[in-house]
């Protein structure tokens, strides 16, 4: 038996080069230091991913967009053996996948691993938070509950406030002049299609820089003469740990989808007025209230509009810091970088909780 | 696997080879019992998930008698389909006015089946199956035999179809 799967792990090598790979993930080294927990994040916001595709695949088979979308929820949901399950852990997953990716961009950001050569990296994974983040949106609305109907409506508000482009935009979204069965069909194939066919090339593209690049260490460490600069394997060493993280996440997750099932409104109804104490995920609650506050200190169009220019800035400055602090030196610099980032942490965090306050 | 190696060396330094192999076998055992507990826990509501609907196409399959209430008004040397639980079936009512019933699945490979009333036969268009229209036998094609047939009770104008 084991001269069989040797000639065959022979056969297969021979042919894909199993142990170049093999030697090359032997090679590659993971830094360790103080700081060292935070590699994780990128690998626990993969594994959210996995399990969203996996989940996603299996809602799909009993899932209808369109006139029959919330009581397909509904029978997902009460009818089909463990859809509650599938379902809850697809939401909870999501949530737990926007969390990790925020986590792993700021600790990206502090450590400053989007210094030279890693730019793209920065960019590409840029680009997977925003896709990461209309993925959200629009899974949402897909049961078209109530919960669901109003999230999108008010969340089209804010494309809707564009100058010029703004309307048309929004309006090719949402299928029509108002959130109905048109906009669940639209948003099912963005939501199903067309994002997992921009997010995929793009995921691909940022791990392979990590392959190419390897892992940052933070400046601190990079002072050190190499001696003392300390590692271990990335195979089998990292990669054992990097699955064992994941294996807390899928509990961690598994844990919150059974004993919290996500909840199923009752049927969006355009007639009915909004429930009180509605709110935005978590996730869009600092934009939402950012929009709040500016509505409130400069009346009508002026303050959303102010309120997403403002939005807009900093998350151009936010992409674009490696252009600003790329190169590998302390200073004034590195320093205003940080600030930026304590800043921009700062500002998500307080008014994430004001928004909950003031519910 | 090599940090497997690597703990069992510093561990047990001063262990014997026996005592090694055990510890192994042991720590395969444990992995690998664990591995089959989640396994059997992400496996078995997904098979139960998609396995749903089968589950309720099975409920329908169990039942033994359909009633047709307007089936009465069938024209002579006419046929009617039904659905008999989840299986198209087929009810002819007979020139010399008796009644026949069969399931309308075509015993070669699952097509439905058609009454042909001009040659008094049930026809199958996929592959040219004959069978009788009375009894549902199998006359020629490639059908291995013949259809399944049902009881027929026609009382007050209500035809009641029930397996045999």
């Amino acid at each position: 038996m084991a001269k069989l799967i040797a000639s065959l792990y022979g056969w297969v090598d021979s042919r894909l080069g199993l142990e170049e790979m093999l030697k090359f993930a032997k090679k590659k080294t993971v830094p360790v230091h103080k700081h060292s927990f935070w590699y994780y994040w990128g690998g626990i916001s993969l594994f959210f991913f996995i399990v969203q595709a996996f989940t996603g695949v299996l809602l799909l088979v009993y899932y209808r967009p369109g006139p029959d979308a919330y009581e397909s929820v509904r029978q997902i949901t009460y009818e089909i053996h463990f859809g509650w399950l599938i379902r809850s852990a697809h939401s909870w997953s999501a949530n737990l996948m926007v969390a990790s990716v925020f986590i792993h961009m700021f600790s990206v950001y502090f450590m400053k691993a989007y210094r030279a050569p890693r730019e793209f990296g920065w960019w590409s994974g840029m680009l997977l938070l925003i896709i990461t983040l209309l993925f959200g949106f629009s899974g949402y609305l897909l049961p078209m509950d109530e919960l669901a109907y109003f999230a999108t409506k008010v969340g089209l508000e804010i494309p809707n406030a564009l100058p010029i482009i703004g309307e048309p935009m929004t309006n090719l979204f949402r299928g029509g002049l108002e959130v109905g069965e048109l906009t669940v069909q639209r948003f099912f194939a963005l939501h199903v299609v067309v994002m997992p066919a921009l997010f995929l090339p793009i995921l691909v593209f940022h791990l392979w820089l990590v392959q190419k690049h390897g892992n940052a260490t933070i400046p601190s460490e990079a002072e050190k003469p190499k001696s003392e600069q300390k590692s271990i394997p990335f195979f089998p060493n990292f990669l054992m740990k990097d699955l064992a993280m994941w294996l807390i996440a899928l509990n961690v997750m598994a844990l919150f989808a059974s004993l919290f099932p996500w909840d199923l409104g009752e049927v969006a109804d355009p007639l009915k007025p909004a429930p009180t104490g509605i709110h935005p995920e978590w996730y869009f609650m600092s934009a939402f209230q950012v929009l709040k506050i500016m509505g409130s200190v400069f009346p009508g169009a002026l303050g959303e509009g102010l309120g997403i220019t403002i939005f807009t800035l900093g998350l151009v400055l936010w992409t674009l810091i490696p252009l600003y602090d790329g190169k590998h030196e302390k200073g004034r610099r590195a320093r205003n970088a940080t600030y930026f980032g304590l800043l921009a942490l700062a500002i998500l965090v307080i008014t994430t909780i004001w928004g909950y306050m003031v519910l | 696997m090599n940090a497997n190696k690597t703990l069992t060396h510093t561990n047990g330094a001063d262990t014997d080879a026996g005592d090694l192999m055990s510890r192994r076998t042991f720590a395969k055992v444990l992995f690998g019992g664990v591995g089959l507990c989640y396994a059997g826990a992400i496996g078995y509501p997904i098979y139960r998930y998609l396995a749903s609907p089968i589950e309720r196409s099975m409920e329908t399959t169990k039942v033994s008698e359909v009633t047709l209430p307007d089936a009465a008004t069938l024209e002579l040397g006419a046929a009617m389909m039904f659905k008999f639980g989840s299986k198209p079936a087929m009810l002819i009512h007979h020139k010399d006015d008796t009644w026949s019933a069969m399931e309308a699945v075509c015993t070669h490979l699952a097509c439905t089946v058609q009454y042909q009333a001009e040659e008094n036969r049930i026809y199958c268009a996929c592959h040219g199956g004959v069978y009788d229209a009375k009894t549902g036998a199998a006359v020629s094609g490639p059908p291995p035999k013949g259809l399944k047939a049902f009881n027929v009770k026609v009382q007050d104008g209500t035809v009641t179809v029930s397996k045999v």
